[in-house]
């Protein structure tokens, strides 16, 4: 009997290795067993299933399992590779690019990919009537990219303008089917299409998963693309689970006491504190917990340094008048310390910032920048220098006698920023500086710093989605809507944001790494020299799954647990895992 | 004796809050970054003289009542993410919850009293133009309506102003229920024979009020203070909670619970959730009290018989 089952089961892999495509994608890494259903708590709800219009984070941590990309940024190594395109070539000058697609793929629905549906992807996503935000990730420099098909399995892009990393362009641009959304577009409803809410089999893609079932507030189910077209070196189609699962909790908290409880198998992106309660827990014995090290994202304070809004009152002109001084700035950024910040806050699993790029991001991290050491009798020199005195008490005043202060909002429901907030009051403190803390939704935050401007500093955190400096010009171009001292100018309003802008703009059309690094070192050693923003520090990635979770292999870069998905499989599948 | 226990348990926490300066070891601002999230200290005797840790702890040293000199630590109820003492911030915070639940208590009497004796005693549209818009008071959603509110406020509020906005708010919002109350003993008032004879001798609507309503109004007022100083303590407690109450570094017992809403505060640093046990005893002390007014009406209004 086990003989015949053997044979058998050998005869339906042969089988099947030969009836998929040609053009599968053989991954390496461990090979696995199939089966078994993966449960990952999310924080939130995601918005839509329809990938042209999601722009928050948990539709695109779904989306990302049910779609796939022509050219994708590996997790891990951080370089571009072959996805449903599998070459591609530029020309000499790199305006024009030629990709070469995989033939005899199959959306999840069983119809079949060919270069008309990368056409109607590139189509909707550029055309304005459709309004997809996703429209500025292909416009450069106010021009959109052009696509052309050169045959079923061959399409062309032509750049407005030379991108120093085309291929990277296309990381994340989710292939769309033709045949299920083109009526839709048609008609103008395109926005409509694909809510959470549509049926299971109105949904199609080229990811590893597929729709199976949506409960709202509750869980959102995934179940496996029968007709996905990556294998592992055995030769099996993944992806190995049967079925991922969603389940939405609300918070961070929730999110660890459900993993913790072993409800849920995976846990992304923890804080410091939650990683060592989880430590300690009774069942650590179940997890692996992984600190993945210094990660892509920075906490930064960072002040408002445009001009103040219409009706500003007296005191908050004032007080912006003082945060426009330099040396004032450079003073705080002297008399923060971030050495504590990272003990205490982090308990040492994260990195004081130098400058404004992560030590995480290792391509593109200036060396040549000196580690930041808190320095009190430096940070009073820079302000005796530039006019500021004390008063018997010890309050320092600023040039024109006025005691100086200045608020700090935070994010109300971010504990890691309001800590940050803590100890920067106390250390300003300390050289005669009263700051207080607001602390605000974040959404109201945002109104304040983007929209009217009135406001003082505040702190925010951002994490790059790509380790190429690329995808963060809004933050650096003083056109910007992320220039957050002071976004979107007209014209850069000082000399250093006008030297910024003209080294992104030119590293944007290099193809050379050590001429673009170069550039952007200057970049980082401008932004520290002026201090728009004092960048704090940078958590390390810490990740945690259950040890039964084979391929776990947690990247820096976001998803960092679940990119590799479909290579994830339980070991001693089908003795009973998970129901 | 119940009451004896109550008022017993309500001055002893009265007075340790007051004397927050003297009973605190640190002030409460006072970062200690080494010992962040730092477990109660230890205090062990040796002969009579009592240590914290290998630090013998000083009595009346400085102005306090007990300390230890550094760089020796004393953190009795452990110590928070900035490295400051629990015990110290529960004390100090006290000082704000406390006075805001008074201080709300008493805003919200007065305009009870206020807009209740009015309403009560002249009756009329008056009486039903202040009860439909105390029922509009009290359908409108105030905890949205404060979170839209703060985001409009200046951002330098300083924790002055900040406290003052919170005792007025919390006041101010409360004035319905009391109002009910005291309009329905006005009601009955009215209708009385002592209250139709002085009015027979022609005494005015002043005079009536101030001799002969007011006074019987007292003893559910009384009561309604030791239902409603427990409540503010409470709503205070919550508004920090969420951000809209006296801003860092000044504790109160609401923000000092906001800290502790965290996972890992809950299993690691159980101590976090101090000032949450510090508010039982005081709100069961009011509590306490408001039972027994409730079960002596005698008590509670003694000109009721007259």
């Amino acid at each position: 009997m086990q003989v015949v089952r053997t044979v058998y089961l050998t005869i339906t892999l042969v089988w099947l290795a030969h009836a998929l495509p040609d053009d599968r994608l053989m991954l390496s890494g461990d090979v696995g067993s199939r089966g078994g259903r993966l449960v990952s708590a999310q924080r939130i709800e995601p918005k839509t299933l329809n990938w042209l219009y999601a722009s928050d984070v948990s539709s695109r941590e779904v989306l990302q399992r049910l779609m796939a990309d022509l050219i994708h940024i590996n997790r891990q190594t951080l370089q571009p590779e072959a996805a449903l395109a599998k070459s591609w070539k530029g020309s000499a000058d790199g305006l024009h690019w030629v990709l070469e697609l995989r033939e005899g793929l199959k959306f999840s629905d069983g119809e079949p990919f060919d270069a008309d549906d990368v056409v109607f992807t590139f189509q909707v996503i550029l055309d304005e009537k459709a309004h997809s935000p996703q429209r500025d990730l292909l416009i450069l420099g106010d021009k959109p990219i052009a696509i052309r098909k050169l045959g079923r399995y061959r399409v062309a892009f032509d750049l407005p303008q030379a991108y120093s990393v085309a291929d990277r362009l296309f990381d994340g641009v989710f292939i769309l089917p033709r045949h299920k959304l083109e009526a839709a577009y048609k008609q103008g409803k395109l926005e409509q299409a694909w809510p959470l809410t549509a049926a299971a089999g109105d949904v199609a893609g080229l990811g590893p998963f597929r729709l199976k079932e949506y409960v709202a507030g509750e869980r959102i189910t995934l179940e496996r693309n029968p007709y996905y077209w990556k294998v592992d070196q055995a030769g099996t189609q993944l992806p190995y689970l049967d079925e991922l699962t969603f389940l939405f909790v609300g918070t961070e908290d929730n999110q660890v006491l459900r993993f913790e409880a072993g409800e849920s198998d995976i846990v992304n992106r923890l804080g410091a504190r939650n990683f060592a309660a989880l430590e300690k827990s009774r069942r650590s014995g179940e997890f692996n917990l992984v600190n993945v090290g210094a990660g892509l994202e920075i906490s930064f304070l960072f002040f408002n340094l445009g001009e103040p809004p219409a009706g500003a009152s007296a005191e908050l002109k004032a007080h912006l008048a003082v945060l426009r001084r330099t040396k004032f700035r450079q003073a705080v950024s002297e008399a923060i310390d971030r050495e504590s910040m990272v003990r205490t806050i982090y308990l040492g699993r994260a990195s004081a910032l130098a400058g404004p790029v992560p030590p995480g991001n290792r391509y593109w991290i200036d060396g040549k920048l000196k580690a930041p050491v808190r320095n009190v009798a430096r940070a009073r020199r820079l302000l005796e220098s530039d006019g500021f005195k004390w008063n018997r008490e010890g309050k320092l005043l600023d040039p024109a006698g006025r005691a100086v202060e200045f608020s700090i909002l935070t994010s109300s429901n971010n504990a890691e920023r309001q800590q940050l907030a803590r100890l920067i009051q106390d250390d300003l403190k300390q050289i005669g500086i009263q700051v207080s803390v607001t602390p605000l939704d974040l959404r109201s935050l945002l109104e304040l710093v983007q929209k009217t401007h009135a406001y003082e500093a505040a702190i925010l955190s951002q994490a790059s989605a790509d380790a190429d400096p690329n995808p963060d010009i809004p933050l650096w171009l003083s056109s910007g809507v992320n220039h957050f001292w002071n976004p979107e100018q007209k014209r850069p309003a000082t000399p250093w944001e006008a030297e910024i802008d003209a080294l992104m703009r030119r590293q944007l059309v290099t193809r050379d790494y050590t001429e673009r690094k170069r550039m952007f070192d200057r970049v980082q050693e401008i932004a520290v020299e002026n201090q728009p923003l004092v960048a704090l520090v940078s958590p390390n990635v810490l990740v945690g799954a259950k040890k039964k979770l084979g391929n776990f292999r947690p990247a820096l870069l976001e998803p960092c647990t679940l990119w590799n998905i479909e290579q994830i499989y339980w070991r001693g599948a089908g003795t009973g895992v998970r129901p | 004796m119940r009451a004896r226990i109550a008022i017993g348990l309500l001055v002893v926490i009265h007075a340790a809050i007051l004397c927050a300066g003297f009973l605190a070891p640190y002030d409460y601002a006072e970062q200690h970054r080494e010992y962040a999230y730092a477990p109660p200290t230890r205090v062990h005797f040796e002969g009579l003289r009592p240590f914290a840790d290998r630090f013998p702890i000083r009595f009346l040293a400085g102005g306090r009542l007990f300390g230890v000199d550094s760089p020796g630590v004393i953190f009795l109820w452990g110590a928070d993410g900035a490295g400051r003492d629990v015990f110290s911030r529960v004390l100090y915070g006290g000082q704000i919850s406390l006075a805001t639940g008074l201080g709300a208590a008493a805003i919200s009497l007065g305009l009870g009293l206020f807009w209740g004796t009015l309403s009560g005693f002249y009756g009329g549209w008056a009486d039903r133009l202040i009860m439909r818009g105390g029922e509009l008071f009290l359908a409108l959603p105030w905890l949205y309506l404060l979170l839209a509110v703060r985001a409009f406020l200046p951002l330098h509020i300083t924790t002055v102003e900040a406290f003052f906005l919170l005792v007025a708010i919390i006041g101010m919002v409360g004035w319905v229920r009391p109002a009910r109350i005291v309009r329905g003993v006005v009601l009955s008032a009215r209708e009385r024979g002592f209250v139709l004879a002085a009015r027979g001798f022609g005494a005015g609507a002043p005079y009536l009020i101030r001799r002969h309503i007011l006074p019987l109004t007292w003893g559910v007022l009384l009561t309604q203070a030791t239902i409603l100083i427990p409540q503010y303590i409470l709503a205070e407690v919550t508004l920090s909670f969420l951000g809209l109450g006296v801003g860092e570094p000044v504790p109160s017992w609401g923000n000092l619970l906001a800290e502790a809403r965290q996972y890992h505060a809950l299993v690691n640093h159980p101590w976090m959730l101090a000032p949450g046990l510090a508010t039982i005893p005081l709100l069961l002390g009011y509590l306490m009290l408001a039972d027994i007014l409730l079960e002596n009406p005698e008590r509670q209004a003694p000109h009721g018989r007259n």
